[in-house]
């Protein structure tokens, strides 16, 4: 039956394909993009009458591509693409599961190429390979939508003026693409977490849309590192439930109720990481997907094999030694040996410049000097990560500490004249 | 298309040079423009003397102002240009990629303009 949740269900299944598709055959974005939209417009007035097609998706692209090829033709513009289009009868006849999927490729490196900028790399990936509108796009990214629009625009300009090619990089090149197209897709996903807060109205979840991006590119291209961080978003998004209470305020790792935690989501990521794992070696978003792992096999904080973790985090910290990962491989090794040790590797990291105003890094002296029941230096180290942080649920997060310290304190205080 | 890559880098750098690094720097360049010459993607390039040797040129209401210099102070200096033939920006990125100032500079590459034809 034809109808328009019909249309609409075919829309969201068969436009990127579609999409990704015309724009090779017509050699531009914005024209593949009209043209894609023109062809469901002669869907919806042809179908009703003339009868669904054998092979809809094959019907659509080739309509796309007739309009495309008309549209250059009326705007006189052939001679600026002429050398990129791929002739009519040529073109459509080859087209088949095989050629989408590759185009389906193209598109996601074209969106992610490095000499895009970052913001206009997520935009474009939101826009053309999820298929959301700029309105949904600007509205999850908390951006204002004729910004957004402004940046798909020049980020296209460029995909066109700069020559940047509508292909999957060579075999050889892969090792160096690839990385850029997966930070991509996890930026995609953290900001799914870090946006959720505050009066944006939620009608996309940027982070099932991240995990969509990195199961579709795991079916087009099995590497290691795709099914790590695949395996990664869904072992963090299993913890979605149980990282918030009802009033949207955090609640960590340790004092989340794991019974909340979802279950058939931990299972589907312990399977993509061992998939990760059978194609050795494990980059770094496989390691924090073990990281993960470890943590969602654990029954509570203290249970938890913080030896391994600490383990897996001096392999990241090798391939990665950034700031976080030092920090997060300090607070393990606390949670292995108490708060004294962590300490003590915190202190030796404040040698490092990135550290003196970095609020994490004060949040987890904080944690740790709580931990070790010395109030008076935790308390100063809360606020002094107060004073530095940025994030409103971190910085609620972090007053509640301070609070309870306050009232700790005081309790103690109180209980010691008895 | 056409792309020019555009050198640049601290002229410090090179100052503190040894001779025999500077011949190998520069005999390094000579191999790696007959390398891009062989394969087709060279149209033309050159080496420019130190930015203390430029002068600036503005017209200004029809008057000619010289100046000694680049306008701004940057960290790293223009020191040279390729003009490259190249598919895509891929190559052209892959081609700058191995000029060997990359290593201790910056490569900005641009696909170059034409000018339109003469009314």
């Amino acid at each position: 039956m034809i109808d328009d949740q019909w249309i609409g269900e075919l829309y969201r299944q068969e436009s990127r394909r579609v999409l990704s598709t015309l724009i090779r055959l017509l050699g531009d974005f914005a024209l593949g993009e009209e043209a894609m939209q023109e062809a469901f417009s002669s869907a919806v007035r042809q179908w009703p009458v003339e009868g669904v097609p054998d092979n809809p998706t094959a019907w659509l692209i080739r309509a796309g591509h007739r309009k495309g090829i008309d549209q250059i033709r009326r705007k006189q513009t052939a001679h600026k693409y002429s050398h990129l289009l791929v002739p009519l009868d040529a073109a459509v006849e080859e087209t088949n599961e095989q050629t989408i999927e590759d185009d389906q490729l193209r598109l996601l490196f074209t969106c992610c190429h490095p000499a895009l900028p970052l913001s206009a790399r997520v935009a474009l990936t939101l826009r053309e390979m999820c298929g959301l509108t700029t309105e949904q796009v600007a509205s999850a990214l908390l951006r204002r939508p004729a910004t957004l629009a402004q940046a798909i625009v020049r980020a296209k300009k460029k995909i066109r003026d700069a020559g940047i090619p509508y292909e999957v990089p060579e075999a050889g090149d892969l090792p160096e693409r690839l990385p850029g197209v997966l930070r991509v897709i996890y930026l995609v996903f953290n900001e799914g977490y870090s946006c959720s807060e505050g009066d944006r109205v939620v009608d996309v979840s940027l982070s099932a849309e991240a995990i969509r991006l990195a199961a579709g590119l795991a079916n087009l291209m099995p590497e290691g590192e795709v099914f790590g961080l695949l395996g990664l978003m869904l072992l963090h998004h299993s913890r979605r439930y149980a990282r918030e209470d009802e009033a949207g305020e955090l609640i960590t790792l340790e004092e989340q109720d794991r019974n909340q935690w979802d279950d058939a989501m931990i299972g589907a990521g312990l399977q993509r990481l061992e998939a990760a794992l059978a194609r050795t070696p494990a980059g770094p978003y496989t390691l924090q997907a073990s990281i993960a792992a470890v943590h969602a096999r654990a029954a509570s904080a203290e249970t938890t094999d913080w030896a391994r973790i600490v383990r897996l985090y001096d392999a990241l910290y090798r391939q990665q030694p950034s700031p976080v990962i030092a920090l997060n491989r300090a607070v393990a090794v606390a949670m292995r040996d108490g708060p004294g040790e962590g300490l003590r590797l915190l202190d030796t990291l404040l040698n490092q410049r990135e550290f003196v105003n970095y609020y994490l890094y004060h949040a987890a002296r904080a944690d740790l000097h709580r931990r070790a029941g010395n109030l008076a230096d935790a308390r100063q180290a809360y606020q002094r990560a107060l004073a530095l942080v940025t994030q409103e649920p971190e910085r609620r997060f972090l007053e509640r500490r301070l609070k309870s310290l306050n009232e700790n304190a005081g309790f103690t205080r109180a209980h010691c004249r008895f | 298309m056409k792309y020019v890559a555009l050198v640049y880098y601290q002229e410090s750098i090179i100052n503190a040079m040894t001779e025999q690094e500077w011949h190998d720097l520069n005999q390094e360049c000579v191999a790696g423009v007959e390398k891009l010459t062989e394969r087709g993607n060279f149209l033309t390039g050159q080496p420019l003397e130190s930015v203390e040797t430029a002068t600036t040129v503005r017209v200004r209401d029809d008057d000619v102002l010289v100046t000694d210099g680049p306008f701004a102070e940057t960290k790293e200096q223009l020191a040279g240009f390729y003009l490259l033939e190249a598919r895509d920006l891929n190559e052209a990125l892959q081609l700058a990629s191995r000029i060997p100032p990359a290593r201790f500079g910056s490569i900005e590459v641009r696909p170059a303009r034409e000018l339109p034809p003469k009314d």
